[in-house]
C-alpha cells in the first residue's frame, strides 16, 4: 500500500496547540482554537492526566463517511486524504451520523452551510509539502509519511520501551485500518476511543444489504406478477364459465 | 343551523389553521434565513432529529397503506375491497409529498435535492432512499393523475391508465418494499451508536414486515374515519378481514422481532428504568396490545375494537421509528436531545397541510366513488357544518 498516514505519539506530545493554530490558519478556520472539534476546529488537543492526546478525522482506509455519502461529496483520494466537495453536498448529514469516530461537523448556523472536517491538507499534500500540523509539530509527536513506514516506527517505538506505551496502534486494525495510526501511554477508551469498534470496515454492513437489491426486484417482480397472472387468469376462466355474463364474479 | 351558526362554525376552524399556517410560514421564512440551529435542537452530537425520525421515517411508514391496498386490488384481484383504494393512494401521495417537503426542510441545503440523480453512489443507502422517494412519488403521482382525470372525464388519459394500471402498480409495490426497508438500512452502519434493543442486523426485514402491518392498519382506520365522518366506508365483515391480515403481519413481525432479539443476546442490554426500557415497553405494549384486541372474538368482530387495534398498531409502529432514529441514539450520544418547540411546530404545520389538502382532495375529486350527487351535496354540508 502506498498512501499516505500521520503518526500521533502521544507520548511525546506536550500540549503546546501548535497544531491546532496551524490546521486554523492552513484552512482558514476562523476563531481561536476552541476545546472540541466544530466547524471551525477540525483538531483538538486535550488532556487526560498528564497525557496530551489529538482528535482529528482518522482519514479510513475504508472509510464510512465515503460509503454513506449519497453524492459522492466525500470521497478518497490515491493518497488516502478523505476529502469533501461541499458543492455536491446537499446536508443529510448521513457522514456525521455514520462515521465511527463522529468527526464531520455541521455549520448549524448558517443559510447555505456545509460539512466540515480534517482533509489531511489536500492540496498541501498535492503540492508535496506535508500536513500543517506535522510540518509544524515542534517535538514530532505527529508525523507525516507512508502510512506503511508509520506503522512500522510504531511498532519499533512500542516495542524499544514497552513501559511507555501500551502495546496498541491505534488505527493499525479499527474499521479495517486508518491512515492516522495512534500510540499512547494510556488505554485508547480512556481518551474517549470506542474499544468496540470491529476490525472489518463499516461499509461492508450495508453493502451485504445493498447488493442484493437487483435480485430483490427481480425475484419479487416475477412472483408478485406471476401470483397476479395466476389470479386474473382464474378470474378470466370463471367469467367465461358463467356463461360471457357481464360483469365482476366477485361482487 | 341558522346562518351566524355556520358562520361561528366556519372561523371555528378557520382560525386555528391560519394561525397555525402563520406561525409555520415565519418558522419557515426563520430556518431558511438563520440556518438550522435557529429552529431546531440539533447538534453535532445529534445531527438527525425530529424532522428526520418523524416526518421522514414514520411519514413513510405510515403511508403504507397505499402499496398494500393496490396491491390487494390490483394484483390479487380483491375488488371487495375497492371502496378504500382512493383514499389510501391520496393518504399515501399526500404522505410522500409530506416526507418530501420535510426532506427539504431537513435538508442543509435543498436545493441541491436532485444531485443523486447525477451523482452516483450505489454504496450509500441514502442514495436508494433518495431514489426510492422519487419513483414512488411519481408513481404515486400517476395514480392519483388518474382520479383527477376521471374527475375531468377525461376518457382517453383514463383508458390510458387503465392499460398501465398493472405494470404501474407492481412497480409501486417493488419500490415500497424497497423504500420501507431501506430506511431500516439506514440503522445497519451504526452498530456503536443505535442501542442494542433496536440494532439488528435485519432491521430492513423489520421495517418492511411492521410497514405491512401499518398499511392495514392504517386503511381499517381510514375507513372507520371516513364511515363516521363521511358517511361511506366498508362493510363490517370487511373490516374484520383487514383486521384479521392486521393481526397476521403483527404476528409476523413480533416473532421475527423476539427470535431477534433471544438470539442476538440484545435483552441483556435492558435495565429496567432506563429511557430505552421504558421506551421498548412501550413500544412491545402497543403492538401486543393490538395483537390481543384483534384475538378476542368480540373485539376483533366490533368496528370499536378494530380501531382501537388498528391505533395501537399504528402507534406502536410510530414509536417503534422514533426509538430506532431518536431514542436508541441518545445514550450512546451523550446529547439529551429533545426537539425544540419549533421544530414541533414545522411538524405540526406539515401535517396540518396534509390534512387541509386531504379534505380539499376529497371535496374536489371522486375519491369515494360510488358518490353521487345527492351524497356530493350531503358531503359538502357536512364538511361546513
Ligand atoms: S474518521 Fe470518520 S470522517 Fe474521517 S474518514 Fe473515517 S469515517 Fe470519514
Ligand atoms: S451531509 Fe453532505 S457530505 Fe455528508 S453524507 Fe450528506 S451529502 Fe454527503
Amino acid at each position: 500500500m502506498d498512501s499516505y498516514g500521520l503518526l500521533i505519539d502521544f507520548s511525546a506530545c506536550i500540549g503546546c496547540k501548535a497544531c491546532m493554530k496551524a490546521c486554523k490558519e492552513a484552512n482558514n478556520l476562523p476563531g481561536d482554537p476552541g476545546d472540541h472539534l466544530s466547524y471551525s476546529d477540525y483538531t483538538v488537543v486535550k488532556q487526560q492526566g498528564d497525557v496530551f492526546y489529538r482528535q482529528m478525522c482518522m482519514h479510513c482506509l475504508t472509510p464510512t463517511c465515503v460509503s454513506v455519502c449519497p453524492v459522492g461529496a466525500m470521497a478518497k483520494s490515491p493518497e488516502g486524504a478523505i476529502t469533501y466537495d461541499g458543492s455536491k453536498c446537499f446536508g443529510c448529514r448521513y457522514c456525521m451520523v455514520a462515521c465511527p469516530f463522529s468527526i464531520p461537523k455541521y455549520e448549524w448556523n448558517k443559510a447555505v452551510p456545509v460539512v466540515r472536517k480534517c482533509i489531511l491538507c489536500y492540496s498541501r499534500i498535492k503540492e508535496g509539502k506535508e500536513p500543517a500540523c506535522a510540518w509544524v509539530c515542534p517535538m514530532g509527536a505527529t508525523r507525516f509519511g507512508k502510512r506503511d513506514r508509520l506503522l512500522e516506527i510504531a511498532h519499533t517505538r512500542i516495542a524499544r520501551w514497552p513501559d511507555r506505551y501500551i502495546d496498541h496502534v491505534f488505527g493499525e486494525q479499527e474499521v479495517g485500518g486508518t491512515s492516522v495510526l495512534m500510540i499512547s501511554p494510556i488505554a485508547f477508551s480512556d481518551i474517549g476511543m470506542r474499544n468496540t469498534l470491529p476490525n472489518e470496515p463499516l461499509p461492508n454492513l450495508t453493502w451485504t444489504i445493498l447488493r442484493k437489491i437487483p435480485n430483490i426486484v427481480i425475484t419479487g417482480g416475477i412472483v408478485v406478477g406471476g401470483v397476479w397472472w395466476v389470479i386474473n387468469r382464474r378470474m378470466e376462466l370463471e367469467k367465461e364459465n358463467s356463461n360471457g355474463k357481464e360483469g365482476k364474479v366477485e361482487k | 343551523m341558522g346562518r351566524k351558526g355556520k358562520l361561528k362554525n366556519k372561523l371555528f376552524l378557520f382560525l386555528p389553521i391560519s394561525l397555525m399556517a402563520l406561525l409555520g410560514l415565519f418558522l419557515t421564512f426563520k430556518r431558511f434565513y438563520y440556518g438550522l440551529g435557529s429552529v431546531t435542537n440539533l447538534s453535532d452530537a445529534f445531527p438527525w432529529g425530529l424532522w428526520v425520525g418523524f416526518d421522514v421515517v414514520c411519514g413513510v411508514a405510515l403511508a403504507a397503506g397505499g402499496f398494500i391496498l393496490t396491491a390487494i386490488v390490483y394484483l390479487f384481484n380483491a375488488e371487495r375491497y375497492k371502496p378504500v383504494l382512493r383514499p389510501a393512494i391520496l393518504t399515501a401521495f399526500l404522505g410522500y409529498i409530506l416526507v418530501a417537503v420535510g426532506l427539504l426542510f431537513d435538508l442543509g441545503k435543498p436545493w441541491n435535492i436532485w444531485h443523486p440523480m447525477v451523482m452516483y453512489n450505489p454504496h450509500s443507502v441514502m442514495f436508494e432512499v433518495a431514489w426510492c422517494v422519487i419513483l414512488y412519488l411519481s408513481v404515486l403521482a400517476l395514480e392519483f393523475g388518474s382520479i383527477v382525470a376521471e374527475a375531468l372525464k377525461w376518457k382517453k388519459v383514463v383508458n390510458i391508465f387503465h392499460a398501465v394500471a398493472v405494470p404501474l402498480v407492481l412497480t409501486g409495490v417493488l419500490l415500497s418494499t424497497l423504500h420501507q426497508s431501506s430506511l431500516g438500512s439506514l440503522f445497519l452502519i451504526v452498530p456503536q451508536k443505535l442501542h442494542p434493543l433496536w440494532y439488528s442486523s435485519l432491521l430492513p426485514l423489520h421495517f418492511f414486515l411492521s410497514a405491512v402491518a401499518v398499511g392495514f392498519a392504517t386503511v381499517i382506520l381510514e375507513s372507520y374515519t371516513s364511515s363516521k365522518f363521511l358517511k361511506r366506508g366498508l362493510e363490517l365483515d370487511l373490516l374484520v378481514d383487514l383486521g384479521r391480515f392486521l393481526w397476521f403481519a403483527l404476528v409476523v413481525h413480533l416473532t421475527v422481532r423476539w427470535q431477534d432479539l433471544f438470539v442476538s443476546g440484545a435483552l441483556a442490554n435492558y435495565r429496567p428504568g432506563s429511557l430505552e426500557a421504558i421506551a421498548f415497553n412501550l413500544e412491545m405494549a402497543l403492538l401486543i396490545g393490538a395483537v390481543v384486541l384483534l384475538t378476542i372474538r368480540r373485539t376483533h368482530r366490533s368496528k370499536l375494537g378494530l380501531f382501537f387495534a388498528a391505533m395501537f398498531a399504528l402507534f406502536g409502529v410510530i414509536v417503534n421509528r422514533l426509538n430506532v432514529s431518536i431514542v436508541g441514539m441518545l445514550s450512546d450520544t451523550q446529547s439529551g436531545y429533545f426537539p425544540a418547540f419549533s421544530e414541533i411546530i414545522i411538524t405540526a404545520f406539515l401535517a396540518m397541510m396534509g390534512f387541509v389538502a386531504f379534505f380539499t382532495c376529497v371535496h374536489f375529486l371522486p375519491i369515494f366513488p360510488q358518490e353521487d350527487h345527492n351524497a356530493k351535496a350531503e358531503l359538502k354540508v357536512q364538511l361546513s357544518a
